[in-house]
């Protein structure tokens, strides 16, 4: 077993969190983008919705299941010459970024939808009956009911990709796993992996108690 | 007015089998009348009520809103028809994220109404439906029957023509329900609404429709005057239907004693104050035994049915059920005479 040199060790944990932090920013910047529409889309050209299009549904589906079946780290390796075509390179955090949140925009939309199928049925066919668009329906009836159960859902998409990024290290993408993997997995260095598995699960607990607080609040 | 011009609606359902949910329907409304429409549950009341706003389109046959084939609209015309016809639920559908007052105003966003407009008139409706106090709580704190109060001023917000309800007091307590459909009457009577309205209940429409459509398995089976359909139902569903206002249960033996007839009178508000019963005791030398009665209201109006023994020589019986034909809203022997 080597010897843990602790100011070495300290020495990269601050920025490896701070590339985690920006990996899983992004990711979660991007579901918030691009997973809100989509699912959306989803929800609104399903049959006997309120906007339906088999052709659209069927391509939003797709996208979604093949992105969510796939291995990350498959998808990870599948997806470097997009990556490199987005960023210009394929290491680093921004690269990890680009497979990291295509998942989370995949896994956003998928909750996302299921937070607007809990939204009531009635209230969609009394604005029907109203004369509302399905644009009018999605901005004051869909998205507000399905407002807190979106912040929830957001919170466990942040965990989930505080996970994910560890794996997104393995391809040079940094963060706190990729130290842990690199020091406590390669190095066996027992107290290495602990500090950082700690400082993962502290990350996680912060990003959960602040999601339930804040889907808390938005309930009405 | 709205035809229902042979309006067919039917389902494929889960197992792939087809439900007809209507089957060939025409009667029309006429403006400003209150039709109650009531059946069983699975009778396709809420789907022919659908049509008339095309959350459901007819399979077969159309629906005509004032000349309008409704299954014909689409895109704009489709919602500015919507505008003009507001609609009430038994569960109220109230957005839940948005207050009372924001409620009321989200009809009137949807049909474009400037924002002044809208800051005059939410409170005014509060007010007609009595809730002006509460205007900036969310649903979630009212009370079933103060729901569906913000429901009527969504719905009427617009100065609808037609209010369509669907078991819109089911949901309510007997006192509750009462409130709602004074409400019901009054907006009626104010605005010159068409209201059509669907129960379960026909103790809602005895008190304020003018005319019933009675629904069975898909099929319109009776439609009149809601007295007439109520004296006189016409179809064995509307009998059964009604069976507890009739079922005026009196003991066997006294319908198995065919020389005494037992009869049922019928009598309507114009005849009550007269002292027919009296009369035939009087002019007719016959005995009358009273053995039930109760006084219905139908439209405020009060209606009564008695049942009664009489006694007496047979002249004197056929004189006597002869006067009570005639001078009765209608008279029915029980039993049997020789
Ligand atoms: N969207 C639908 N798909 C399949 N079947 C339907 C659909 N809507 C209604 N039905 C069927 O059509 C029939 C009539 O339904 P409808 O809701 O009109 O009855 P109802 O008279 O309003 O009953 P209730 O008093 O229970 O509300 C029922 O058998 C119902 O199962
Ligand atoms: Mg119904």
């Amino acid at each position: 077993m080597n010897e843990t040199n602790y100011s070495d060790l300290f020495d990269n944990l601050l920025p490896a969190f701070g590339e985690t932090l920006e990996m899983c920013g992004i990711a979660l910047l991007l579901a918030v983008l691009l997973g809100v529409p989509l699912g959306v889309l989803s929800y609104i050209t399903a049959q006997r919705s309120i906007c339906q299009n088999k052709l659209v549904n069927l391509v939003v589906g797709f996208f979604i299941n093949v992105v969510m079946s796939t291995p990350f780290v498959i998808l990870l390796v599948l997806l470097l010459p997009f990556t490199r075509f987005v960023v210009g390179t394929s290491i680093g955090p921004e690269a990890a970024s680009v497979p990291l949140g295509i998942v989370a925009i995949a896994f956003y939309a998928r909750l996302v939808e299921g937070n607007l199928h809990a939204v009531d049925n009635g209230v969609i066919e009394a604005s029907l009956a109203m004369g509302a668009t399905w644009l009018r329906i999605v901005t004051n009836v869909l998205l507000p009911g399905a407002f807190s159960g979106m912040i929830r859902g957001l919170t466990v998409l942040a965990v989930t990709l505080v996970g994910y990024s560890a794996m997104a290290g393995i391809v040079g993408g940094g963060g706190v796993g990729d130290l842990a993997i690199r020091f406590g997995y390669y190095r066996y260095q027992t107290d290495v992996m602990l500090i950082t598995v700690l400082l993962l699960i502290a990350l996680v607990q912060v990003i959960q108690t602040i999601g339930e607080k804040a889907s808390r609040k938005v309930q009405k | 007015m709205i035809k229902f011009d042979n309006v067919s609606v039917s389902f494929s359902n889960k197992k792939g089998q087809l439900v007809n949910a209507v089957k060939n329907v025409s009667f029309d409304i006429e403006d400003g009348e209150i039709l109650g429409i009531v059946g069983t549950s699975g009778a396709g009341k809420s789907t022919l009520l659908r049509t008339v706003n095309q959350l459901q389109l007819p399979t077969g046959g159309k629906t005509v809103v004032n000349g309008v084939d409704v299954g014909g609209l689409s895109g704009g015309d489709l919602a500015r028809f919507r505008h003009s016809i507001g609609m009430i639920f038994q569960q109220f559908n109230l957005v839940s994220t948005k207050t009372v007052a924001q409620n009321v105003a989200f009809a009137m966003e949807i049909a474009g109404r400037s924002r002044e407009e809208i800051s005059r008139r939410v409170p005014e409706l509060l007010d007609l439906v009595g809730l002006a106090d509460r205007a900036d709580v969310y649903p979630n704190t009212l009370s079933g029957g103060q729901k569906q109060r913000v429901g009527i001023a969504r719905a009427v917000a617009n100065n609808p023509k037609i209010l369509l309800c669907d078991e819109a007091t089911s949901a309510l307590d007997p006192e509750t329900t009462n409130d709602v459909l004074r409400l019901l009457k009054e907006i009626n009577a104010k605005f010159g609404i068409t209201i059509v309205l669907i129960t379960h209940e026909f103790d809602v429409v005895k008190k304020i429709c003018q005319r019933v459509a009675v629904m069975d398995k898909g099929e319109l089976v009776e439609i009149g005057d809601v007295f007439d359909v109520f004296t006189k139902p016409q179809h064995d569903f509307t009998k059964t239907l009604l069976s507890h206002t009739f079922d005026l249960d009196v003991p066997e033996r006294l319908t198995l004693d065919d020389a005494k007839p037992l009869v049922k009178i019928i009598y309507n508000g114009e005849k009550a104050e007269d002292a027919i019963v009296a009369n035939v005791v009087r002019n007719y030398g016959v005995d009358v035994n009273i053995l039930h009665g109760k006084i219905e209201y139908i439209n405020d109006k009060p209606f009564g049915i008695l049942i009664v023994q009489l006694i007496g020589t047979k002249d004197n019986l056929d004189n006597s059920l002869d006067y009570l034909s005639k001078n009765t809203y209608r008279t029915e022997v029980l039993n049997e005479r020789n």
